[in-house]
């Protein structure tokens, strides 16, 4: 390698490393989030349901025994003045009312979906209690796989957003800090080349991009079990052509501008409709039908879209190929275009 | 080509409707060191960008060590040292990561540490380029600009916002380099600066060359040595004519009720004007004198002093 090149590089890292803010933000905040998430939506084993008994009939004994037998249920017996304020305060969530043996009215909020579950499931208990057979035998089989959950689909697009926000923030405002600072200028007044000098944001750029996805997905799947079902070396290869894609974005963005404040401000017109259409936190699919080719087309849907594949279903790269090239187009086009409209000085 | 080092000829530069440099005729010989001089806004820091190949005239030409922009770019940027206005150097890298990185530029070059040394900079060499003071700061640039052994320097203002003990470390730096024979243009709004480091010094003025030639003649060319300034206690209508007519007085200014007196004899117009103010009952309240300088070359050519121009 070249002095220069090699300079320049460790230029990039030093100033990357005495930046404690810059390191916390690419490299810590992409796994406090995941760790939020994670609490916030982690699967719940089963919940029970919390079930009132009203009535004083001998019917009201059988009943309560029929749920306790079912299981899953939290029944005790109040009286309706007490059931019915358990009931509006949501500490159960359908109220059993057995008026004579024989009977049953069932008193909860039609609106409220754990009611309405609540009392097909209390029904359905009391029923069978009370005799009812079923005419087709049915057996259940729980499927709780890794790789269904919530936190299985956020750490695919937490890495993917962690790509973008690093290629487009850590190219952009070094190169237009520098505009700013007339450094630009004065390595444009040295016989640097300029090559090497944008070489130099893409080799460092690859190898911090291996600490991040390492200590992302090392985390994840560490902490919460998150799975790598494909290739490793095509979760790099993706993760390595979107961080180019993305790389060729922020100089793009920082072609011409000459503040940070400038440069800013163009990186969120860039970013913030991908963070909300490209399926960082919930499926694109939930977009309408009609926008659905342009969410398809943008670079960080292509990047989520692909490594979920990879992580989730270990699809191989064949399968991603319409997203590889959607990825590779990206990186194609705008690295044309900055280099056309750059600005050294 | 051997001994000029920098060569423009009717050089022409407009920003829109404000034409910086106009005509602009040049001949820097090789070890001098050449000074622009002139106010803010004259069309210095424009002309030598031009002359770095850092911006395009929009007329003239520019031959610099023989060579041209045009076709002798990589070769040039090889030779020439440069340190730019405002430039600020990266605050994370230390002052030895900072001048090793601009070595890595140049193909020949100095030694990273020697050049460190010469910039009297070895005890900051692991600090941060952020920790240091603007004179620091300003001898880390010229490291920067010396360290791929130019043979042709290029200092823009070097010293402007810079204490006068910063001033004078760097007028050091400057001189030990055009001892060893070295090319240096600079410019400066400092007429001082100037005097003290320039063989010979161009004054810029609304982008043209008014005077060019060593301080000493440009000193001499306005006839007179010494200045004699002076203020009235009462506002009065002194007549320019007679104090024109004062033994030794060459020229006579004023800005509103401050005086001055180009004087080629000083001990005979002292005494001339003090009598004559004595005549006409008008008591002094201030006198002082001084040798002449670039500034009142400035001021007898534009009428302006430098620093309010």
């Amino acid at each position: 390698m070249r002095d220069s090149l090699k300079q320049l590089t460790l230029t990039r890292f030093r100033e990357f490393v005495r930046e404690p803010e810059a390191l916390f933000w690419s490299l810590a905040f992409p796994i406090i989030l995941s760790i939020g998430l994670g609490i916030a939506f982690r699967n719940r084993p089963a919940e029970v349901v919390q079930v009132a008994i009203v009535g004083d009939s001998a019917g009201a004994a059988p009943a309560l025994d029929a749920l306790r037998k079912a299981g899953g249920f939290a029944a005790e017996r109040l009286d309706s003045t007490r059931a019915r304020l358990a009931l509006r305060t949501g500490k159960v969530a359908v109220v059993v009312n057995i008026p004579a043996t024989g009977r049953v009215e069932f008193e909860y909020d039609d609106t409220r979906p754990d009611s309405r579950i609540a009392r097909v499931l209390a029904n359905d208990a009391i029923q069978r209690g009370a005799g009812r057979a079923d005419p087709i035998p049915a057996t259940e089989r729980y499927v709780r796989d890794r790789g269904s959950r919530y936190i299985d689909f956020v750490v695919p697009g937490l890495l993917g957003m962690g790509l973008m926000g690093n290629g487009v923030w850590g190219i952009g405002f070094a190169v237009v800090d520098a505009r700013r600072k007339r450094l630009l200028k004065r390595f444009m007044a040295t016989p640097m080349s300029r090559a090497e000098y944008l070489a130099s944001f893409l080799i460092s750029r690859f190898v911090l991009l291996v600490i991040e996805v390492l200590m992302l997905v090392g985390f994840a799947a560490l902490a919460f079990g998150v799975p790598v079902r494909g290739s490793w070396l095509q979760l790099g290869a993706i993760c390595a052509l979107g961080a180019l894609a993305f790389c060729a974005v922020g100089l793009l963005i920082a072609a011409r501008p000459k503040t940070i404040e400038g440069a800013n401000g163009l990186m969120n017109l860039a970013m913030l409709p991908m963070w909300i259409l490209s399926g960082v936190f919930f499926s694109s699919e939930n977009f309408p039908s009609a926008i659905q080719p342009v969410i398809q087309a943008l670079p960080l849907t292509a990047v989520n879209d692909a490594l979920r594949a990879n992580m989730l279903r270990g699809a191989g790269l064949d399968v991603v190929g319409p997203e590889l090239a959607i990825i590779l187009a990206w990186a194609a086009v705008c690295f044309v275009l900055a280099l056309r409209l750059f600005r050294w000085r | 080509m051997t001994d000029t080092a920098l060569a423009i000829r009717a050089l022409h530069k407009s920003y829109g409707d404000v034409h910086a440099v106009t005509n602009l005729d040049l001949s820097v010989t090789s070890g001098e060191c050449f000074g622009l001089l002139g106010p803010n806004g004259a069309g210095k820091t424009t002309t030598i960008e031009i002359c770095e190949g850092l911006l395009e005239p929009d007329s003239g030409d520019v031959e610099v060590l023989g060579m041209r922009w045009q076709t002798n770019e990589r070769t040039l940027r090889e030779h020439l040292g440069i340190q730019l206005q405002e430039t600020q150097l990266s605050e994370k890298l230390t002052v030895t990561e900072t001048v090793r990185l601009f070595r890595s530029f140049f193909q020949a070059g100095r030694e990273v540490a020697d050049v460190i040394a010469l910039v009297q900079l070895d005890e900051k060499s692991t600090a941060r380029v952020g920790t240091l003071s603007g004179g620091q700061k300003q001898r880390l640039a010229i490291a920067c600009a010396i360290v791929g052994d130019p043979k042709l320097l290029f200092l823009d203002e070097p010293t402007t916002g810079l204490d006068p003990q910063s001033r004078r470390q760097l007028w050091e730096l400057i001189d030990q380099f055009r001892t060893e024979g070295r090319t240096v243009l600079l410019t400066t709004h400092y007429m001082d600066e100037a005097e003290r480091l320039c063989d010979r010094v161009a004054i810029v003025d609304h982008g043209k060359v008014i005077a060019l030639d060593t301080p000493r003649a440009l000193i001499a060319s306005i006839g007179a040595e010494h200045v004699v300034g002076f203020t009235l206690e009462v506002e009065a209508a002194l007549d320019d004519q007679a104090l024109r007519a004062l033994d030794g007085v060459s020229a006579v200014r004023r800005d509103n009720h401050a005086f001055e007196l180009e004087s080629t004899e000083l001990r005979r117009t002292v005494p001339a004007l003090l009598a004559f103010l004595e005549r006409q009952r008008l008591p002094l309240a201030e006198l002082h004198t001084h040798s002449a300088t670039l500034e009142d070359v400035f001021v007898s050519l534009t009428g302006r002093h430098l620093r309010d121009a």
